[in-house]
């Protein structure tokens, strides 16, 4: 598996680590309740198919968001994190 | 039809024409009093204990391609009850004692080989746990033994002892832990089901679980829709699609967990060693093949199949332990989809819809836990009560933070088991 960095190209798998679903970037408020912390941290679509998770690049130091095919391991996109949430 | 040493012999010499398919392959029935979605280790056993223990025979399992086609049937077989937690202590040890009943209970050849579990440990502190991890398990009546590294080098006289990152301390060892034949355990549990009047349903994908008034009426499948009073959902790495259709979110993702046999060799391991240190664990199949794995690739896939660099870290950690094992040859690797929860400990419980059950998270440890999972599951559907070895095994755990079974002490999220 090779991910594409947005600032170093197309990179070995090895030098990224993975945090998980993207569904981290949308942190509830302190006060929304259980259920949406439950939602938050635990649950999850767990697509087979289209996703989009997180992973680290360990050698620029930039998370970036991955839009990847968990069946077929395709990636389709990738973008910085700081992007995302801006 | 019966298996025994004789009915063997007899066929032998009489041209082996008097063998019979092992189980039926009927039509699925407008209804049912229990549909169990999954036709996997669990799932048939859950079968099998819903007939033998409850009388409940009016029963379908479905599965979408064949029996025993999934995880059960590509795992590395490792059968054990070496846990310390209290709710997976009890249920892991009622488990290896339905395994070691297993063969006579069924009447079949599951090959269940109790040779041994050796844990090693490479520092003081990991021997300190796995002192305690000892005790924890002989509290809980099973068996558990702290060896020295004379002890280790009995056992397994070709491990490097003295590597530099990793000089071996000693090890805990579970002698009724062992192997077992992976797909005969599946076939064994199908037979039984069937034998009890289960109607065993191959080549029969859900589409939908219907659902009114709060209760669960049955399911839409592509040999058409078979209502039921109560369903059951067993469908290990698919646990959050099958869910999806009964607009359940589990608190799961699928992982990738790859495994490796290699050429077949004479017997050269006593039993099965693990090296948790450095992510390996390997035993010798009766057929010569050395088995062996290591961790998770680490990130959500259903590909049934892994990355290199895993690959190079399970082959790196076996040159460590066992730098005999550079002349031989890796015969096969596969990838399974495994249902990891957050706290790495498994589901078995109600959901808020009435009569849907959910059997699931059984991360990379389902294999051993087949005969358990299977007799609980049966008892909380047929009764409505937990059964006391699996009552922990709650699906609200995460939510309330009670109850949190963190086996390997690294916290309750997501991708840290």
């Amino acid at each position: 598996m090779r991910i594409t960095c947005p600032h170093c190209g197309e990179r070995d798998r090895r030098e990224f680590t993975y945090q998980g679903d993207a569904l981290a970037l949308n942190r509830p408020a302190v006060d929304a309740g259980t259920a949406a912390w439950d939602d938050y941290l635990h649950n999850r679509d767990n697509p087979a198919g289209d996703t989009r998770d997180l992973w680290y690049h360990d050698p620029c130091g930039t998370w970036i968001a991955v839009d990847r095919n968990t069946v077929t391991h395709a990636i389709t996109g990738s973008t910085p994190v700081a992007k995302v949430t801006s | 039809m019966g298996y025994s040493g004789f009915k063997v012999i007899k066929e032998g010499l009489f041209g082996q024409k008097g063998w019979k398919p092992v189980w039926r392959d009927p039509e699925p029935k407008s209804e049912y009093d229990v549909i169990i979605i999954g036709g996997g280790g669990h799932g048939l056993s859950t079968a099998y204990y819903l007939a033998k223990e409850h009388g409940i025979t009016n029963v379908a399992v479905l599965e979408k391609g064949y029996l025993g086609g999934g995880n059960v049937g590509r795992n590395t077989t490792i059968v054990r009850a070496n846990y310390m937690l209290p709710g997976n202590s009890e249920f892991y040890s009622h488990s290896l004692k339905l395994w070691e009943g297993m063969e006579q209970d069924l009447n079949y050849n599951t090959m269940m080989s109790q040779r041994g579990i050796m844990m090693l440990c490479h520092s003081d502190g990991q021997r300190d746990l796995f002192a305690r991890r000892g005790n924890a398990m002989i509290n809980q009546g099973d068996d558990a033994e702290l060896l020295d590294v004379e002890g280790v080098r009995r056992e397994a006289p070709f491990l490097d002892f003295n590597n530099t990152r990793f000089p071996i301390y000693g090890g805990l060892m579970h002698r009724r832990g062992g192997t077992a034949r992976h797909d005969a355990v599946a076939w064994g549990y199908a037979r039984g089901a069937d034998q009890r009047g289960v109607d065993l349903i191959q080549n029969c994908e859900v589409t939908g679980i219907d659902i009114a008034g709060g209760k669960v009426t049955g399911v839409q499948t592509t040999r058409g829709a078979i209502r039921a009073k109560k369903v059951a959902i067993v469908t290990a790495g698919r646990s959050g699609q099958v869910a999806a259709m009964a607009g359940l979110r589990l608190p799961i993702e699928s992982h990738v967990l790859q495994a490796f046999v290699s050429e077949g060799l004479k017997p050269i391991l006593p039993g099965v060693i693990s090296f948790g240190m450095g992510h390996f664990y390997i035993s010798q199949s009766d057929k010569g093949g050395l088995v062996f794995g290591g961790d998770l690739d680490f990130y959500s896939s259903y590909a049934a199949r892994g990355n290199l660099p895993m690959k190079e870290h399970v082959m790196e950690a076996a040159m460590t332990l066992m730098p005999m094992i550079g002349k031989a040859r890796v015969l096969r690797s596969w990838g399974g989809i495994m249902d990891m929860t957050p706290d790495g400990s498994p589901i078995i419980d109600k959901t808020d819809t009435e009569g849907l059950f959910i059997d699931c998270g059984w991360c990379y440890g389902g294999f051993k836990a087949v005969p358990g999972s299977g007799f609980s599951f049966a008892h909380l559907m047929a009764t409505g009560n937990h059964h006391e070895p699996a009552a922990q095994f709650r699906l609200d755990r995460f939510r309330t933070g009670r109850g949190l079974m963190d086996e390997e002490g690294t916290g309750s999220q997501h991708n840290l088991h």
